[in-house]
């Protein structure tokens, strides 16, 4: 098999759904951690445009954005699929994919914001996970259905990051007595066997979040 | 195989996409005018989570979002494709793609602001020009960015093509300043000049009219 880079940040979780992806369908791949603030010749060189993490690169040639790596994945390969066969439901989780995408913006306000601006991006993130929880996730286990998807991989931030960020900003929004199926289901997501054996370490995180927010808060103030 | 439907409303540039689509692969469908100030029934019901255009009803079953009902269509009707068949050379236009939806939103905010807001927006937009002029591929060396035939990407950069001039008219904000973006305009014109994308453009005095009220609202809402 050709030779599989995967270019990352830890703990993105643009990179995470990467990685994911990859561990769920075995695929094997090296990993390289990048700093963002000092990027290498190699992240240049492979996404000259946007520059950013994650890329993949297969046999030499990179593919850059989450989910265009996603979509790229599983058509190579293709075991143990990410998306469903029938065009329509294929559709529905490319959907509720966007609709993460789309929410990033709150996400990130919710953590660096202050005042009324995190108010409001956390009312945003309410409502979405709302809207998660009762359109999308429904009864089913996973968002995929029996076997996770690509729309799991894409909500997975709410079983890894959201709750050390709810820590570190001193509001909870995604609290079990509002969202009990979405709860159940970052259980489910959080112990899978593949999944499990790829999170991000809790204390970790919340040292690197602390100092995130920090750092955006000193230059706004600044 | 039948009932295809398509909520849309005109002159949007995100309905056309999809007529675009479904005109190149000869799809029969029906088109429904929207009124987004008065939303139907059908409407709320189709894209409950989102209520906008345009929205995909096939057998009944609704699909949101114009890059994703690309995709749909693409798959289920897939004469004339719109992707290529290689997966990486697929996944460098599924990046294209993206980048056309969201960047060429900017556009939008040249139209849709004044001031600052407007200036960020031309920026924005300039910068989306500067990049696909010098690293889109094919471009300049093929007649579309789909290569000897309209693609996905064609399509979704669309808006460039035929709205972008309507904007700096109604604005009178210059985007794309004449001979600064030589394969790009070559390109605009390659696709304008397709027959049936000629076919199933709105009329310029037309949009020109809608677009100068719309803008005098946006305005006014200040």
């Amino acid at each position: 098999m050709e030779q599989v880079t995967v270019l990352g940040s830890w703990p993105s979780p643009y990179a995470y759904r990467v990685l994911w992806a990859l561990e769920l369908k075995g695929v094997e791949y090296e990993y390289v951690e990048e700093d963002l603030l000092n990027k290498s010749d190699m992240l240049l060189k492979y996404n000259p445009i946007l520059k950013k993490i994650p890329v993949l690169i297969h046999a030499g040639k990179p593919i850059v954005e989450s989910p265009v790596i996603i979509e790229y994945i599983e058509e190579t390969w293709p075991q143990n699929p990410l998306l469903p066969q029938d065009p329509y439901e294929k559709a529905m989780a490319r959907f509720w994919t966007k609709f993460c995408d789309d929410k990033g913006l709150a996400f990130t306000l919710f953590f660096i914001g202050v005042g009324e601006e995190q108010q409001k991006a956390a009312k945003e993130v309410r409502e979405a996970l709302k809207t998660i929880e009762e359109k999308a996730l429904g009864e089913k286990k996973f968002l995929g259905g029996d076997e996770i998807g690509m729309a799991d991989l894409a909500w997975g931030v709410l079983a890894t990051s959201l709750g050390v960020i709810e820590q570190i900003v001193g509001m909870t929004i995604f609290d079990a007595e509002s969202f009990p199926r979405l709860h159940r289901w970052a259980q489910n997501f959080r112990e899978h066997p593949v999944i499990s054996k790829n999170l991000p370490e809790l204390e970790k995180l919340l040292v690197n979040y602390t100092r995130k927010r920090e750092m955006y808060l000193d230059t706004k103030i600044a | 195989m039948g009932d295809v439907k398509l909520l849309g409303t005109w002159p949007s540039p995100f309905s056309y996409r999809v007529i675009w689509a479904l005109k190149l692969k000869g799809i029969p469908y029906e088109y429904i005018e929207q009124d987004l100030l008065n939303k139907s029934p059908l409407l709320l019901q189709s894209n409950p989570v989102h209520k906008k255009i345009p929205v995909l009803i096939h057998g009944g079953k609704p699909i949101a979002e114009s890059i994703i009902i690309l995709q749909y269509i693409e798959e289920k009707w897939p004469q004339n494709p719109l992707l290529p068949s290689d997966p990486h050379e697929k996944a460098v236009a599924r990046f294209w793609v993206k980048f056309a939806d969201e960047k060429s939103l900017s556009i939008w905010k040249v139209f849709r602001f004044s001031g600052e807001e407007q200036e960020k927006g031309l920026k924005e937009s300039l910068e989306m020009l500067e990049i696909i002029e010098e690293h889109a591929p094919g471009l300049g060396q093929k007649k579309f960015f789909g290569g000897d035939k309209i693609g996905m990407v064609d399509l979704a950069l669309g808006l460039v093509a035929h709205w972008m001039g309507a904007i700096e008219e109604v604005t009178g904000v210059q985007i794309m300043e004449a001979g600064k973006f030589p394969r790009l305009e070559a390109w605009m014109k390659n696709f304008k000049e397709d027959p049936v994308i000629k076919e199933n453009l709105p009329e310029l005095k037309d949009m020109l009219a809608a677009l100068k009220r719309r803008r005098e609202i946006h305005l006014a809402s200040k």
